[in-house]
């Protein structure tokens, strides 16, 4: 094993320990901020494979978000599906989208595709309230009545255990966090990932070399959006009502700000990203009270991190680890 | 028949305002190659500006109009020297992501200083219709089409006529030759940025009467005006213009003949337009089909 | 007579590579002075150098004042660059090029001087508003040519003006060189791959190899030295 998979696979040791073990030390209402971040993680990963490994740009996964929390509440509020049991459907489904998506996306060029899915997240709210016979429309789709699919009413009994709706939520965003970014992490070292940064370094190059470009690029779109369906479905558990408002266009960029601030997809910088999302509108409101902070301190963290932090939380995790270490930079892998 | 032609002018007149907002991301990308994802919420501030002017400090319509162009002017500017110059020459990425980190402060702030509340705003140009052969037409319309026209009039002017201008069109193409017969490139890109933040400040202006000034007053003009731009070809300002005028005149005959779009796909509409002219013709109307050097 | 432009011990690079590795040279004042070598020898980088268009070290006068700062500020000193590959802003008319050339002058009305441009260039007159893409290779370097003196330089630099172009082409512009420098007492410095032509219109050369200047002298004694001919200047 070579000395950066070992590394690897000792931080995800340690985090798994880490997160498994956080919920006994910190109070329910904490470990609900907790899933969100593990939620936040999800959406992340994936996106950090389309844009780190494909260089492909997008500001529109809220908006895969969306069909993947939708899925999940149609299914557990029309079809009485359970919830846990929605989660699998909801990212084949999202994962389909993406893919249909980025096939003729494939065709885009940065900026291009970054207008494009932007324009897919601004107008998916209309998209959602127009289809009012399926989705809703405005009012939504509210779960609260279906507690029996969910564990807010019954708490799940797990090894013996009982644990409290915010634990047992916890626990499911944060074992799928966990087996994505494995997965994820597999998949990357493969031939997939391989094409993937082919791709991103150089177009012409990859295909020369026999990838298929357009079918690569919207595999790594399908593999994202599948995990934001993913991620949008424990949203949708999580909040137990969506409606078109929950899934805004703020959402895709805080997730591309996530993205930026985590640097080049190492765990840990993701988690960095992930608990940035969730935590920043909170500190904001410590410097002031009004709805605006959050949303400036988020663009000015954005532009500084670009300015001054090429490579992100991840590389100034790097960096520091450097100091401390003599050898080789910190490799992904 | 009359509401064809009402619907027209008035889409004339959106189309004009989609049409000015365009033209300021096209002066934008061929001039720093960006796309400025923030150009809906720098108009949105100065439109707050404007109205603060009106409201809070009794300056009357037109002079508040230009004050606020002066000031958009110098915003653009500034934000230019201050944020993108840094990061013009690198990874289309790191630009994009400054201009999507202006647009949320740009948000927040507004959010922050005037709070989110919806508020009126009233409009320069007299209420009312007046007739021609049957047809109503609202002055607000014929308003806001002059406006539109003066500032594309005004901006061609400065662009064919004038030394500065001639400097910036070079500079925006050919930026290391503009640097050997002595322009100083970033001050004219700097330049660019005001004027392309005037353009916006300007198209601001004239939505804010009937959509109701708010923090997200913009977002969805910035869509069309993307719409427009790529329909019209991203580096031609002419493009951008004829861009506008077709996508309003469009979407409102749309709109008002075809049901199942109605009002509320209009931006979904708009959405397709782009995904459309990507797909089958990148390089827009007017555009030249780019050529990728392997 | 002095020189108008002086290089002592310039070096300059493109990152780790130093591609002058201390370059000496002087142009007098009125006097037509080409840099002669192979490829990568440093000829461009040397133009660059005076021009401020890279990173470089070392003594560049212009008339005993050192010439500092970028490319905007050696054209507002006088000095007219005429890159590789001209230069030509190709989606600006004809007319419009030579204006920009015109860019660091003060004057209200440049029509005199266009017309001037016209008498060299007689096509000028008559294609003025045509897109300057779609001129022929040598059209686009008289273009250049004209649109430098637009700006009535000090000191004209030509990057390889024979690039690209038909061996009658290169002649009548070498011609109009010659007689911009013999009537008007123009300053050239000119960068030639093809030292045949340049020693033709040049009063002195410098042969540069690696980035240092390996023989300089007349041309008369370069052309008539057949080592040096056969070893530097390739006939």
């Amino acid at each position: 094993m070579s000395r950066a998979t070992l590394r690897t696979l000792i931080v995800f040791v340690v985090v798994s320990v880490i997160v498994f073990t956080l919920p006994a030390f910190v109070n329910d209402f904490r470990a609900q901020q907790f899933s969100y971040v593990g939620i936040y993680l999800v959406a992340l990963i994936g996106l950090n494979i389309l844009t780190g490994y494909t260089g492909q740009i997008s500001l529109g996964h809220g908006a895969f978000m969306a069909i993947g929390g939708y899925t999940t509440a149609i299914l557990m509020s029309d079809h009485g599906v359970k919830d846990i049991v929605t989660i699998p459907i909801a990212i084949v489904v999202t994962g389909v989208a993406g893919f249909l998506f980025g096939l003729p996306a494939a065709r885009l060029s940065g900026l291009y595709l970054a207008l494009a899915t932007f324009a897919i997240a601004v107008a998916m709210p209309s998209v959602i309230k127009r289809f009012e016979g399926f989705t809703g429309g405005g009012s939504g789709i509210n779960l609260f009545g279906t507690p029996e699919l969910t564990a807010s009413l019954t708490p799940v009994r797990l090894f013996g255990f009982e644990l409290t709706f915010n634990n047992w939520l916890y626990y499911l965003a944060w074992s799928i966090a966990m087996i994505g970014y494995v997965i994820g992490w597999l998949l990357v070292r493969g031939r997939t990932g391989r094409a993937f940064r082919a791709v991103r370094d150089s177009e012409t190059a990859a295909v020369s070399s026999g990838v298929s470009l357009a079918r690569t690029k919207a595999l790594a779109f399908g593999i994202s959006a599948a995990y934001a369906g993913a991620a949008g479905a424990l949203f949708a558990i999580a909040t137990t009502y969506v409606n078109p408002d929950t899934f805004p266009v703020a959402l895709s960029i805080f997730l591309l700000v996530g993205v930026v601030v985590a640097g080049l997809g190492s765990l840990q910088g993701l988690i960095v990203g992930a608990i940035f999302i969730q935590f920043m509108p909170l500190w904001a409101q410590n410097i002031s009270k009004s709805p605006g902070a959050p949303a400036v301190v988020y663009g000015a963290f954005l532009i500084l991190v670009v300015l001054a932090l090429p490579g992100g939380a991840a590389g100034l995790i790097a960096r520091v680890l450097q100091l401390t270490r003599r050898g080789r930079d910190f490799q992904k892998p | 028949m009359a509401q064809f032609f009402q619907q027209v002018v008035s889409g004339i007149a959106s189309g004009g305002i989609y049409g000015l907002l365009a033209l300021a991301l096209v002066l934008i990308h061929r001039a720093t190659g960006v796309v400025n994802f923030a150009q809906g919420e720098m108009a949105m501030f100065a439109t707050y500006i404007a109205w603060t002017l009106t409201t809070n400090h009794g300056v009357s319509y037109w002079p508040a109009f230009a004050i606020t162009l002066l000031a958009s002017f110098a915003g653009g500017f500034g934000i230019h020297q201050a944020v993108i110059r840094p990061v013009e020459r690198g990874s289309q990425i790191r630009v994009v992501i400054v201009t999507i980190g202006l647009l949320l402060m740009l948000n927040g702030l507004a959010t922050w200083i005037w709070t989110g509340e919806v508020r009126a705003v009233q409009s320069p140009f007299p209420g009312g219709t007046f007739e021609i052969g049957g047809v109503a037409i609202a002055y607000a319309d014929v308003g806001t089409i002059a406006v539109c026209f003066a500032a594309v009039i005004v901006m061609w002017a400065f662009f064919q006529f004038t030394k500065v201008g001639l400097a910036l069109r070079a500079a925006a193409v050919n930026p290391n030759e503009a640097r050997l017969v002595g322009v100083r490139v970033p001050l004219m890109l700097g330049l660019g940025w005001g004027l392309a933040a005037v353009l916006g400040a300007i198209a601001g202006m004239l939505t804010a009467p009937s959509v109701f000034l708010d923090p997200n007053m913009m977002q969805s003009v910035l869509i069309y005006a993307f719409a427009a731009a790529v329909l019209g070809g991203i580096d031609s300002p002419i493009g951008a213009v004829v861009g506008g005028l077709i996508l309003g005149v469009g979407l409102n005959l749309i709109g008002t003949y075809v049901d199942f779009i109605g009002s509320d796909l209009r931006l979904p509409a708009a959405l397709l337009v782009i995904l459309i002219v990507l797909l089958v013709r990148p390089a827009g109307l007017f555009g030249k089909p780019e050529v990728k050097k392997v | 007579m002095s020189a108008l432009l002086e290089l002592n011990d310039v070096e300059a690079r493109y990152g780790p590579v130093l591609a002058l590795r201390g370059v000496s040279l002087a142009v007098p004042e009125g006097a037509v002075v080409a840099v002669l070598g192979a490829n990568g020898a440093g000829k461009t980088t040397t133009l660059r150098s005076v021009s401020g268009t890279v990173k470089r070290s070392g003594e560049i006068l212009l008339d005993g004042k050192p010439v500092r700062g970028g490319p905007e500020a050696s054209a507002k000193a006088g000095i007219a660059h005429v890159p590789e590959g001209r230069g030509t802003f190709t989606e600006l008319s004809v007319v419009e090029n030579l204006r920009l050339g015109a860019y660091t002058r003060r004057t209200r009305s440049l029509k005199a001087d266009i017309e001037q441009m016209a008498k060299y260039f007689p096509w000028i007159s008559e294609r003025g508003e045509q897109r300057a893409g779609t001129l022929s290779g040598g059209e686009q370097q008289m273009l250049a040519l004209a649109r430098a003196l637009m700006g009535r330089p000090r000191l004209l630099m030509l990057d390889e003006p024979s690039l690209g172009l038909a061996p009658l082409i290169v002649k009548e512009i070498f011609r109009i060189v010659r007689e911009l420098n013999e009537k008007q007492g123009l300053t050239v410095l000119v960068v030639e791959q093809d030292a045949r032509i340049a020693l033709n219109a040049a009063s002195t050369a410098y042969v540069l190899e690696v980035g240092k200047v390996a023989v300089s002298g007349s041309s008369a004694e370069l052309r008539n030295d057949e080592a040096i001919r056969r070893s530097y200047l390739g006939y």
